[in-house]
């Protein structure tokens, strides 16, 4: 018999440690500071930074979960929908004297149920994609927001509640503080857990995975239940930050989320990608929309450039992997 | 006039890091078959591509019909009356047969664009007629089964009045009879003067049909033989460039006590009343035609599917498999017979694919411990020697038989007692057959109860201790492979016998 | 011999489910028409199942493109977008230049419908962007230049010629302009889809994409045709929808695109590529100009319209499933192992 050893190891390689996509994201959003501080002298301050992201923040919580979503290869295009029937039930809740800390577990268990519907949906009608389903339920549950409220809008919480939109802990936001202990969160589960090690595995190839006797049902329904629960707090921050809500809250939020997940880098045929790429993206979108409020561009002209982004970035990471495929031959 | 209808002379296809053809001669006569062999990565399918205009030569020149030919694209190849019936059918199920046949060149009223329907439904009809096949050309492709549909493939190239088709892997699909068929259709072809060019992995199909056979091997071409000039051994001998001692290299285990048993388990509409038992150390072989019901078997004792009726013993104590996840906890693991669809995850390392099936022990508290992965996987990969320089190595980049082996490595992460392996060697070159081969040996001297589908009559017999023949989701017969022979097999895998014939138990 | 009868019972099974679906979807339509004349006497009435047609016509219209898209196994989220794009340009030019003739508007519309078509088919076929990605960010790109074109203004009735808006309003031997027009669509594009040869490539094409590459179908071509087709379809419908409306707005049609799929999805094509009919095309697209107009009659509120339309979408893909599965069962069972 032969002696032959696999090696555990590699050698380290400048290649492939500078060509990751996420260099490019940080270099973009350096790019947009130099750019921003040049519009304004009063830009570069440690003040902006703290303080800025607020305006932006409430829509990244539900980038987390989105980019389980794709990196299992599906998408999600009702949680835009969710928040808007999550916060507009919460309000009609408090308004007919729940009281408010109810009102705001009954928003949140609105939401990770609307999620986990799609979930069981997904996993009971395998015949069917994720975006179909999705364009089903979005369209139900912003029809349900609107039988609820029809055209009017909803408010009137108590003062506290403005707390978790505006407020601040030892000088930070709370929505920054939440926005970090979650995005941490999200991080060990995909990249240190075996539950993150199943969803890459189903996302290049769930059949070997079911295969191999992963639980793949569940972790599409654990994943479409994160995914409602986090549209759940950013229909709490939303509302807190707004007042009031309407059944056309969050209209168009799956684009600007599922964007953000693109832009960082995640493939949307699945299991390509890593979650510091999105939580880039959602800075380099915000400050990007700060910026052009800096110079009064209109918010049409921002629907313009997410759009834009969307399209360039898939593109510029399709013909990426279709290069890199070329190199191996059929 | 050359005497060669399609001559290709030192063909060669480069590409980057790989020479996928190197150097390659091939000819062929009108008015014959000429058969194409070499193990799986000899350059075959680089070779079909290349005369169907897929991938343009590097090097080398293609002569047709004693001209000069400039093959740039499949439209080019097809105007020149080459067309390639392959191993996947390709047809379009939610269209019609005519349709099907007719594809890319209907005939259509050039001033209303309208599909010259009447015309073509008949034209359709009769090259049915000619291939002695009649059904009715305006079903739904989707309707007809593997064999028919490969007649209509078959008509497609008539249609275009082919004068040379390639047949690439035609059998693979089809059970004996139909396969009997094809040959029929096939020399009906070359008497009416089409050169066929038949690609197979299966020696019965080279002496049942071809004229002349030419080996390729890694890329480059090896030699062309007329039929009557070669035997079985020299192919092998060509195809693997070494002589191979022992094929089947059969051990003698002992065989201990009963591991499984099934009594009368049925699933609706794929297989019935199966029962049989399975012991340490001994090999199951599960054979039939194809479509018998033997996947389906295993899938439903791996829990993939569900079995309605019946029960499963493991150890003497009835279980109830729901998941895969129960199976392997359970003690009982699968090779899926699509290793690449089912078996890998092709774009991953080596060390995640290895762990993939029993994550949980190479965790604590859900937490992955990669150092953990990373030296299993490089204590399994020695052990079965598996050719790979780093545990970070991707799937995708080894040759079908380590992949196998990396399949089998995972399934040894857990802590089995049933092993079940669906075509094992499918699609993997004769060298990595024998390797398999011994893996399973080893298996069974260390006391897992192994079970083994194959449709190769000669590996069934040469490894198996106990053969189950399945016909059309019933067990026809269980046979000790001692006692029995090859005849006695093919019988009960066809048919032909009415009674269960047993002398095993 | 066995397998031969098998095979013919197995046809026989499969034709009579395929004309099962269509006309199922007939007798729906009788019953529910019944039920709602029952409820309210005015829903039967010429006038009535006029305004309906006339309604339903825009949408019926869309429909087409659509099914052609998802017979490719694609779809298209930006025809809301595309609709109010084209009608807002054509309703600008109109009032800048109020002499010119309304089919030049009509082609003016089209034309933009195309250029957007063109640039989501180009995405989807060149690039392999998926299609709900392409069409998601174009419909973002082209709702904000509806905004950056209008500056945000509206362009109403009486900034409109009145030959433009007799594009809507006008008749053709006594029908209305819009429902002539789709007619004539349906009519046109029953022939395209079933009898000539592009339109079998764009069944070929969904029904198995990877052999569509080998058998020399232009796949690229026809896929970047369908979304063409689309948007120029959608821009049409753009021009027709501000000619009816008789005004323009940077929100017309948000999430029109949603109707559109329900009506196709519940004339029975298949959102997995490769079947699905013109018949039940226009029953479906008919079904659902009856549901939009019966619920106002039927007292209703009209904030319910969208969670009933979004469960219909869901019902009839789910129904389509489940019919699918029984299906398959009865052949388990008919294979008699």
């Amino acid at each position: 018999m032969t002696e032959r050893t696999i090696r555990t190891e590699r050698p380290w390689s400048w290649k492939r440690f500078f060509f990751q996509w996420e260099w490019l994201l940080v270099i973009i959003f350096i790019l947009i500071h130099v750019v921003n501080s040049t519009l304004s002298p009063y830009y570069l301050n440690i003040n902006t930074f703290i303080r800025t992201p607020q305006s932006f923040l409430d829509k990244a919580f539900i980038v987390l979960p989105m980019t389980f979503v794709i990196l299992l290869g599906n998408i999600d295009v009702s949680v835009g929908s969710t928040v808007a029937l999550s916060s507009v039930i919460m309000a009609v809740a408090y308004n007919a004297g729940l009281p408010m800390p109810l009102a705001i577990v009954l928003c949140l268990a609105v939401s990770t149920a609307c999620g986990l519907f799609n979930g069981i949906l997904m996993v009971k009608y395998k015949e069917l994609s994720a975006a179909i389903i999705t364009i089903s339920t979005m369209t139900i549950y912003r029809g349900f927001a609107y039988v609820i409220l029809e055209d009017q809008a909803s408010g009137g919480f108590p003062e506290w509640f403005s707390f978790l939109g505006w407020g601040n802990i030892a000088g930070f936001p709370v929505m920054l503080i939440v926005f970090t202990v979650c995005a941490f969160l999200f991080w060990i589960l995909l990249h240190k857990t075996t539950f993150g090690r199943s969803l890459y595995g189903m996302g290049n190839s769930m059949n070997a995975c079911r295969y191999s006797g992963i639980r793949t049902d569940r972790v599409i329904l654990i994943v479409s239940l994160l995914t409602g629960l986090m549209a759940g707090f950013t229909a709490l921050f939303l509302t807190s930050r707004m007042g009031s809500t309407r059944p056309n809250v969050a209209q168009g939020y799956e684009l600007e989320v599922i964007a953000m997940v693109v832009l960082g880098g995640v493939s949307t045929s699945g299991g390509k990608g890593r979650i510091i790429g999105p939580i880039l993206a959602v800075f380099i979108v915000g400050f990007l929309s700060y910026g052009l409020g800096l110079v009064n561009i209109s918010a049409q002209v921002l629907l313009i450039i997410i759009g834009a982004l969307l399209i360039v970035s898939v593109t510029v990471l399709n013909v990426r992997i279709r290069k890199r495929k070329k190199k191996i031959p059929a | 006039m050359s005497e060669y209808i399609l001559e290709l002379k030192g063909v060669t296809k480069d590409f980057p890091g790989v020479r996928a053809l190197d150097d390659v001669h091939f000819n062929v006569r009108t008015g014959e078959v000429h058969s194409i062999m070499g193990e799986n990565g000899a350059g075959k399918s680089t070779f079909i591509k290349i005369i169907t205009g897929v991938y343009t030569p590097d090097a080398g020149e293609i002569i047709y019909n004693g001209k000069p030919a400039v093959i740039r694209n499949t439209l080019d190849s097809q105007r020149l009356g080459i067309a390639a019936i392959y191993q996947h059918v390709t047809s379009y199920p939610d269209l019609s047969v005519t349709e099907n046949i007719f594809i890319g060149h209907e005939k259509y009223n050039p001033y209303t664009r309208r599909i010259a329907w009447k015309e073509l439904h008949a034209r359709a009809a009769e090259l049915l007629g000619q291939l002695e096949s009649s059904f009715d050309p305006r079903v739904r492709m989707g309707s007809l089964s593997i064999a028919k549909q490969q007649i209509v493939e078959i008509a497609k190239a008539l249609s275009v009045n082919a004068r040379v088709i390639i047949m690439d892997e035609p059998t693979a699909a089809l059970t004996n009879r139909e396969s009997e068929e094809l040959y029929k259709i096939t020399e009906n072809l070359k008497n009416n003067g089409a050169a066929v060019i038949f690609i197979s992995h299966r020696m019965v199909d080279m002496f049942r049909l071809a004229d002349r056979v030419t080996v390729f091997r890694d890329a480059k071409y090896i030699n062309t033989w007329n039929r009557d000039e070669i035997t079985h051994e020299k192919l092998v001998k060509a195809m693997v460039g070494r002589e191979i001692t022992q094929y089947f290299p059969k051990r003698n285990v002992h065989i201990r006590d009963e591991v499984l048993r099934a009594e009368h388990i049925s699933r609706l509409g794929y297989f019935r009343d199966i029962s049989f038992s399975l012991h340490r150390g001994e090999i199951l072989a599960f054979t039939g035609l194809v479509g018998a019901g033997r996947t389906e078997v295993c899938e439903a004792l791996y829990g993939i599917t569900q079995y309605d009726e019946g029960h499963i013993y493991l150890d003497g104590e009835e279980i109830q498999i729901r998941h895969p996840k129960e199976a392997i906890d359970k003690g009982i693991g699968y090779l899926p017979e699509d290793r690449h669809g089912h078996g890998l995850v092709m774009d991953w390392e080596l060390f995640k694919n290895i762990s993939l099936a029993l994550l949980e022990k190479f965790s604590r508290w859900k937490f992955i411990r990669e150092d953990d992965e990373k030296k299993s996987a490089q204590e399994l990969g020695d052990k079965l020697e598996i050719k790979a320089g780093t545990v970070f190595d991707k799937a995708n980049t080894l040759s079908g038989g380590n992949q196998q082996k990396v399949i089998v490595a995972k399934l040894l992460t857990a802590d089995l007692k049933v092993i079940i392996l669906d075509e094992p060697t499918k699609g993997v070159d004769v060298g990595a057959k024998t390797a398999i081969f011994n893996i399973m040996g080893e298996l069974a001297e260390m006391g897992y109860g192994i079970i083994m589908v194959s449709s190769e009559m000669p590996e069934v017999l040469g490894v198996s201790d106990r053969i189950v023949v399945m016909k059309e989701g019933r067990i026809s017969a269980v046979l000790n492979t001692e006692e029995t022979t090859q005849e006695e097999i093919l019988h009960a895998a066809l048919g032909e016998k009415k009674k269960v014939i047993s002398h095993a138990e | 011999m066995q397998n031969k009868q098998m095979q013919s019972k197995l046809k026989s099974l499969f034709s009579s489910t395929e004309n099962f679906r269509e006309l199922g979807l007939f007798f729906f339509i009788v019953l529910i028409s019944l039920i709602i004349q029952m409820r309210n006497q005015t829903f039967l009435t010429l006038s009535n199942i006029n305004t309906l047609l006339i309604n339903g016509s825009i949408l019926s219209i869309l429909a087409v493109g659509m099914m052609m898209v998802l017979l490719t196994r694609g779809i298209d989220l930006s025809i809301g977008s595309t609709i109010a794009f084209s009608g807002m340009v054509s309703a600008l030019t109109v009032s800048a230049y109020p002499s010119i003739h309304p089919l030049v508007s009509l082609l003016e519309g089209t034309l933009i419908g195309l250029g957007i078509g063109l640039i989501i088919g180009i995405l989807v076929s060149r690039f392999n962007v998926l299609p709900i990605i392409a069409s998601l960010g174009m419909m973002n790109v082209v709702r904000g230049m509806t905004f950056v074109v209008s500056g945000g203004r509206w362009v109403s009735a009486y900034q409109m010629s009145d030959g433009f808006k007799k594009i809507a309003t006008g008749t053709f031997l006594g029908v209305n302009n819009l429902i002539v027009i789709a007619v004539v669509i349906y009519i046109a594009f029953y022939y395209f889809i079933n009898h000539t040869r592009t339109g079998r490539q764009i069944y070929a094409v969904g029904s198995n994409p990877d052999a569509a590459e080998i058998s020399g179908i232009p796949k690229k071509r026809i896929i970047c045709l369908v979304y063409v087709l689309m948007g120029a379809l959608a821009g049409l419908a753009g021009v027709l929808w501000v000619a009816r409306y008789a005004s323009a707005q940077g929100d017309t049609a948000v999430g029109y695109e949603l109707n559109v799929i329900a009506a196709t999805v519940l004339g029975g094509i298949s959102l997995s590529g490769g079947s699905g009919k013109v018949s039940g095309l226009a029953l479906g697209a008919i079904l659902f100009a009856i549901l939009n107009n019966a619920l106002p009659l039927i007292n209703v509120s009209p904030f319910w319209q969208q969670a009933i339309q979004g469960l219909v979408i869901l019902t009839a893909v789910v129904v389509n499933v489940i019919v699918k599965r029984r299906n398959e069962y009865t052949a388990l069972v008919r294979r008699n192992i």
